[in-house]
């Protein structure tokens, strides 16, 4: 590759929809993952916008009982198995896990090719129960609701069945790429912490999928052949179906916000300049969240009947939880100590983040406490806890690592004037639709309620209009972001004085990744060595 | 929607409603240790993030890191185990208040209670009463309701009270509790049960025991008002109005006004005048002719009306021109 023309990179070294279509680099693939999860996105977050208009005021506004709740349903599907999960680890992850690994493609790349096909495969499975019927059981599809509605699960959850199985593979595959082509040098405590927590992700990715997988073929089964399972009709136990979606759902939570954690851990070591604070305690809390996640499912049936002795287990595991995540918030917070800190967008994100993942965090340990659940749960208070967790910290997250690896995907820079606002407006926006919602549901609001009690509208009413203004921060983003993929300023190859890898490659990188392959002698950040 | 239970947002602190059973005022005070130690800390965590971006902005006289402490094994020692002894001691609390929470005292007074689509069914075995979304008992004494549901899971949670319990079919599930002062209070159905889901509220009076006592033997509805004025308050107090409105509006089930001796379309594809006979059978075997356009979801009110209530309801009906 060293005999590469200068000007060529993985974007236009081919051309055409087919070299699209059938590469195997895994830039392109991160590419076209990127696309696909920035659409559902966009889908979901319509939803979200349109539900919230529904609950202006009490009563009917624009849609009848059913619709909206056919739409709470494609908002939570949508945003957790079309956009959530795969966000940040098929997108992100796949550009840039085997570039800071100084590899030159995943282990697997046909794999990773299907697994991008299989995705868009459950994907129409998902959009298409929207026009058979749209499924109005909730994300969480709850038996026997499940089983006795009849709207579309069967499509629905074969969806979610099928892009189980992109998951699975992307996992394997990164898993494999981060055992065996670490190149010379790269040690497992050379590696950056976002590669740790990639690692800790594919591994509940491919462990606890499965589980989901069986569970959602049992619900199709007994909708279809009527064998007794869930339903109590058919001889059945409904709580079975909460145990054993939990037992997928919890940990993919943890799919969810550790992979967030890693481009933390990168933000704030470039933006300040600085070798991380703990780098092993970082790296090794998130495999100690991905081994506990395994075990805490429990805590979403505190009311469910479930033994209290169970419960008391559940509670405690919960607890254990939190503290890895507690001690990663630490670290990267001092991690800022008498560092040079540099406050573009991505960096912005980071303070978002510590912010809103600090309250999502806290307010985990309302939930967590038995007594206090009782009360709380299946209140605002947890669609609030839940939010501030994964939107707070998981797609905050996922757009500074956007933000900051923009440059290096796009060899485009955006503007950065116009990031700042975006990013002023969504945290404002956020704050006003989540935050009024704690409140709504300590008062007692229960969730997925079409109609209200009247003394609830002003806070219901307050939440809404933070969604208009949410909605223009995401707007203005879309807007930026597409003006620089066309007329952006070039980015020079390390636009923010990182010290990993991806920044020591061209912006846009080459197509396997490294013109001379790099070699690794040191920390991944360390600044003190490197002199800046 | 109005309702006639206490205002949840009117009363009690900022964050909660009034503490009115036995075991809220427990909740609430483990609430607020960890409402005031999460602020206290979240306080602290950003007031060090704000101080250290302040401090520590890069300006030309502050280009590169000054230092690179990037290890400290007391620092990290304590920011484990001191979060870890704080969080154990929450969870026992929360533990020990779970228990109380969980077992009714051996000498509660027992409610059974039905959740159906959308409704709640209450049946006191030893006096005798049944009632529709509104359950009434005596101050002072624990009250243990013993729950099932019909057809889905349900949740049967009172705010004031801080106690939820799922409804769930094939089992019995219990909740109980001591309500500290008389009043009414709201009850919420919290497990998402489909298209009436919001709707499926009862109230939950309370009364001292002189009060109680009185209820108990008083006739369930006076007996002296007129047939239709009698129509008018089943209509609420058996959640006919969880579904049916009087406006002319389709909610789950079709508009009752302007439904007396008018045809009505069905779905399968016939159409029957609705006299006196059809809106009798609708209310106890509601699936036999289901309206064009609404789906077969209404439970049966056999055995809920008495043949009384059922002249009563037509009669109201009558009157919805």
């Amino acid at each position: 590759m060293a005999h590469a023309p200068s000007g060529t990179n993985y974007l236009n070294a081919t051309k055409g929809w087919k070299s699209w279509l059938f590469t195997l680099d895994h830039k392109r693939i991160g590419i076209m993952y990127l696309l696909s999860v920035c659409i559902a996105f966009g889908l979901g977050g319509i939803f979200a916008l349109l539900l919230r208009l529904e609950l202006l005021h009490p009563g009917q506004m624009l849609f009848t009982a059913k619709q909206y709740n056919q739409l709470f349903t494609l908002h939570g599907a949508v945003m957790v198995f079309l956009f959530i999960i795969p966000s940040i680890p098929a997108s992100l992850g796949n550009f840039i896990l085997p570039i800071q690994l100084g590899a030159k493609d995943v282990a697997f790349p046909r794999l990773n090719l299907a697994s991008l096909y299989i995705y868009i495969f459950g994907a129409s499975f998902c959009l298409y129960s929207i026009f058979s019927g749209a499924v109005d059981t909730g994300w969480t599809f709850y038996t026997p609701y499940s089983t006795a509605t009849d709207t579309s699960v069967i499509s629905m959850t074969l969806g979610a069945f099928i892009l189980g199985f992109s998951s699975i593979l992307t996992g394997l595959n990164f898993i494999v790429t981060i055992h065996k082509l670490r190149p010379k040098g790269m040690t497992w405590f050379r590696m950056p912490l976002f590669l740790w927590a990639m690692y800790a992700t594919s591994v509940i990715q491919v462990l606890a999928t499965p589980v989901l997988a069986i569970t959602l073929l049992l619900l199709i089964l007994e909708k279809t052949i009527h064998v007794g399972i869930f339903n109590p009709a058919l001889g059945g136990d409904p709580v079975l179906f909460q145990h054993f979606f939990w037992f997928y759902s919890h940990p993919a939570v943890y799919i969810m916000i550790l992979p967030a954690m890693g481009i933390m851990s990168e933000l704030v070591t470039t933006f300040c300049k600085k070798n991380i604070f703990g780098y092993k305690y970082v790296a090794f809390s998130s495999i100690a969240i991905a081994i506990i996640s395994f075990l805490v499912w429990g805590h979403h049936l505190f009311v469910s009947g479930q033994s209290e002795y169970a419960s008391m287990l559940f509670s405690l595991l919960t607890f254990l939880v939190a503290i890895p995540s507690a001690i990663k918030v630490f670290n990267w917070l001092v991690t800022m100590y008498k560092g040079s800190i540099s406050f573009e967008a991505p960096f912005l994100y980071f303070l978002s983040f510590m912010f809103l993942f600090s309250i999502g965090g806290f307010t985990g340990i309302f939930l967590g406490t038995l007594s206090i659940d009782v009360h709380l749960h299946d209140t605002y208070f947890v669609v609030a806890h839940f939010h501030y967790v994964m939107m707070g910290g998981t797609v905050i997250a996922f757009l500074g690592g956007l933000h900051y690896w923009w440059p290096k995907m796009f060899g485009k820079m955006y503007s950065e004037f116009w990031a700042r606002i975006s990013c002023l407006l969504i945290f404002i926006g956020f704050n006003a639709v989540f935050f009024t919602q704690f409140i709504l549901g300590a008062k007692g609001m229960p969730r997925r309620y079409y109609n209200y009690l009247d003394q609830f509208q002003p806070l219901h009413a307050f939440s809404t209009y933070g969604t208009w203004v949410l909605g223009t921060g995401f707007l203005i983003m879309a807007v930026y972001l597409i003006h620089s993929l066309r007329k952006g300023a070039p980015a020079p190859d390390n636009p923010w004085g990182g010290l990993t890898l991806e920044w020591k490659t061209t912006s846009p990188p080459p197509v396997e990744n490294f013109l001379v392959t790099p070699e690794i002698t040191h920390d991944p950040y360390d600044y003190e060595r490197a002199g800046l | 929607m109005e309702n006639k239970a206490e205002s949840l947002m009117g009363h009690g602190s900022f964050w909660l409603p009034r503490s009115a059973s036995t075991v809220s005022d427990n909740t609430d005070l483990l609430y607020n240790v960890i409402m005031w130690g999460s602020t206290l800390l979240f306080i602290a965590i950003i007031a060090v993030g704000i101080y250290f971006v302040i401090k520590y902005r890069r300006t030309s006289a502050n280009m590169k890191a000054e230092k690179h402490v990037i290890h400290n094994t007391t620092l990290e020692l304590s920011w484990t185990i001191i979060p870890l002894i704080l969080v154990m001691i929450i969870f026992v609390w929360g533990y020990k208040d779970y228990l109380k929470l969980s077992i009714p005292p051996a000498d509660s007074m027992v409610i059974n209670v039905t959740g159906k689509k959308w409704f709640w069914q209450f049946n006191y075995p030893k006096e005798g009463k049944n009632m529709l979304n509104e359950v009434v008992v005596p101050q002072g004494r624990p009250v243990k309701l013993v729950m099932t549901s019909e057809d889905v899971i349900h949740s049967f949670y009172v705010p004031n009270f801080r106690v939820k319990k799922d409804v769930v079919p094939n089992r019995y599930s219990i909740v109980w509790f001591e309500a500290k002062d008389t009043g009414v209070f709201q009850v919420f159905c919290t497990e998402y049960c489909g298209d009436g889901h919001s709707g499926m509220m009862a109230t939950l009076r309370v009364l001292s025991q002189s009060d109680y006592d009185k209820w108990l033997v008083e006739s369930e509805l006076s007996e002296d008002i007129p047939l239709d004025q009698l129509g008018k308050k089943l209509f609420e107090t058996k959640a006919c109005v969880t579904c049916h409105s009087v406006d002319g509006s389709a909610k789950v089930g079709p508009t009752w006004k302007g439904l007396f001796g008018h045809h009505v379309d069905l779905a399968n594809g016939q159409s029957v005048e609705a006299d006196e006979n059809y809106l009798r059978e609708s209310m106890v075997a509601p699936n036999a002719k289901v309206v064009k356009g609404f789906a077969p979801v209404m439970p049966t009110y056999a055995g809920l009306l008495k043949d009384k209530e059922i002249a009563a309801l037509i009669e109201y009906i009558k009157t919805l021109k």
